[in-house]
């Protein structure tokens, strides 16, 4: 059968597709496509039934979404994209690198002549969790998280660079300087640590249930549950409990070294991470008629 | 119905008590031009107003949050937020003849006053569907040569304002202190005059645009 294909902002129309069948899949027709014109890569490609509708997913078969010989689909090009997996990890090895040069090496141009010896020994326990926090994202990029898209617009490489390695230099700056101030509270840093590992285990927790949630290879979405894991039951009060644990880990950051920059780096990413949190439990309960009620979406039961 | 008649009388009572404040500013500065023959060191004469009246502004921040106002929030928070550091943040704290009674003051006002009365003028006009094309045209004329003016003004006043941030480290806080965590005010005030440089293009091309949007049809039809 034949697809128009139509711009969806102008109208225009720029390709008549043929050799297509109704069992065909969006992803068919992406590569179709990508013979014709301009040779659109394909992950810049995304067709919707209506013009301003919702971006149609690559398994989605033509006959299910009403569509037969002679009818349109509309194209938006993305722009230049950029894998997940390669942004999640230069945005994250960055961090690393910057913290620890940082704590090891109190450069010249930061700190000028003033050196701090000894050093305080929660400045190398904050270095120690910030580079478990870092490790274990980067292990969880390589090995745990499963994208539902395999790519993102290319400038937000930038942005998430920007912000990620912009807020380690910031803190490291605070932490590691030689005029830092001890928190005088020693069982102040003790629940801070505590905090913070608890948080790190229970956001890791979280993203090994979502992987499970969702089997090798497929796209299906469940509503998440507690499992064997007591970390887990957060879950039953929150959407995005992963979230939850992140701010708790940044929360416990600050409260351990009493660093009103790492306490900046929490609200900037409770904001953010809120945002997050707030679509896709909007989200879950568009999608899931059964979605349990009392759940709120990133901080139980307040939001 | 009865909410739709309340905000609009809102708007048009918020709009114009602003045109009176900024005119009466203009009507000051020009009595004291008179009595004194000098165009300069009105800043004593009409600060309560220029505090108050700019403050204000913050509520047009909420208007748009509350969709009382189809704009961005995050525009007009960056507009509002630029006039609050110049008054507040330059202005009235540091007290110095060069930053309050300069030519930098001067030339900001002068800018500010002319397009503020023009600004909120056109809003009250336009809501009670009376706007004449003559206030319309200069709203989206004058800022043409105001805005560089009004810029080079504040840069002006930020600039002479340095030295003294620096010496007396107002709104600074140093390091060591509990909370591990230091702010400059004078590098702040550098960093905002550097920030300039992108922003002043950017926001200049865009009324540029709107100029070409809103009055470009009737150039072409009066020729």
């Amino acid at each position: 059968m034949e697809i128009v294909v139509v711009h969806a902002a102008s109208g225009k129309e720029l390709a008549r597709l043929n050799n297509l069948s109704a069992s065909s899949t969006i992803l068919d027709v992406k590569k179709t496509f990508h013979k014709h014109g301009k040779k659109v890569a394909l992950h810049r490609q995304a067709f919707r039934t209506e013009p301003k509708g919702r971006t149609l997913n690559d398994n989605e078969v033509l006959k299910s979404l009403q569509l037969s010989s002679g009818s349109t689909l509309y194209f938006k090009d993305l722009g230049p994209q950029v894998g997940w997996k390669t942004v999640f990890l230069v945005e994250y090895a960055g961090p690393l690198v910057v913290y620890l040069a940082i704590y090891w090496f109190q450069p010249r141009f930061l700190y000028g002549r003033l050196h701090a010896d000894p050093r305080f020994p929660i400045t190398t326990i904050a270095a120690g969790c910030w580079t478990l926090h870092y490790t274990k994202r980067l292990l969880e990029t390589l090995f745990v998280h499963r994208f539902s898209h395999a790519t993102m617009p290319l400038s937000n490489i930038f942005k998430n660079c920007g912000y990620y390695w912009g807020f380690a230099a910031f803190i490291a700056y605070y932490v590691n300087h030689p005029l830092y101030t001890n928190p005088a509270n020693e069982l102040q840093m003790k629940l801070g640590f505590l905090g913070f590992m608890l948080c790190e285990v229970g956001n890791l927790s979280i993203h090994v249930a979502l992987r499970n949630l969702r089997p090798a290879g497929s796209t299906e979405r469940k509503i998440p549950v507690a499992t064997w894991n007591p970390f887990t039951s957060l879950f039953n009060f929150v959407s995005c409990p992963n979230y939850t644990y992140e701010i708790g880990a940044w929360a416990s950051f600050t409260v351990m070294t009493q660093c009103g920059a790492a306490g900046l780096f929490a609200v900037a990413g409770f904001y953010q991470m809120a945002v997050w949190a707030l679509g896709k439990h909007k989200n879950y309960k568009k999608e899931f008629a059964s979605y349990p009620r009392n759940r709120k979406a990133i901080i139980p039961f307040v939001i | 119905m009865l909410q739709k008649s309340f905000t609009t009388f809102y708007l048009v009572f918020y709009n114009v008590m602003m045109t009176a404040g900024w005119s009466s500013m203009g009507l000051l500065w020009i009595q004291h031009y008179k009595n004194t023959g000098n165009f300069f060191g009105v800043y004593d004469k009409l600060h309560m107003w220029l505090k108050v009246v700019q403050s204000m502004a913050i509520l047009e921040v909420l208007h748009c949050a509350t969709g009382l106002v189809r704009s961005s929030v995050w525009l007009t928070a960056a507009q509002v937020y630029s006039r609050i550091f110049l008054v507040w943040g330059i202005i009235v704290s540091v007290s110095e003849p060069i930053v309050q009674h300069g030519t930098g003051f001067a030339l900001l006002l002068m800018a500010w006053v002319i397009t503020e009365v023009l600004r909120y003028s056109f809003y009250w006009l336009t809501i009670l569907d009376m706007l004449p094309y003559l206030i319309k045209w200069c709203r989206y004329t004058f800022f043409i040569p105001l805005y560089p003016i009004g810029v080079f003004g504040e840069l002006f006043t930020i600039y002479a304002a340095l030295p003294y941030l620096k010496a007396s480290r107002l709104y600074s806080v140093e390091l060591p202190n509990a909370a591990n965590i230091s702010f400059s005010f004078y590098v702040y005030a550098i960093v905002t005059m550097v920030l300039y440089i992108p922003v002043f293009p950017m926001l200049y091309c865009h009324m540029l645009r709107q100029r070409k949007k809103i009055l470009g049809n009737k150039t072409t039809k009066s020729n």
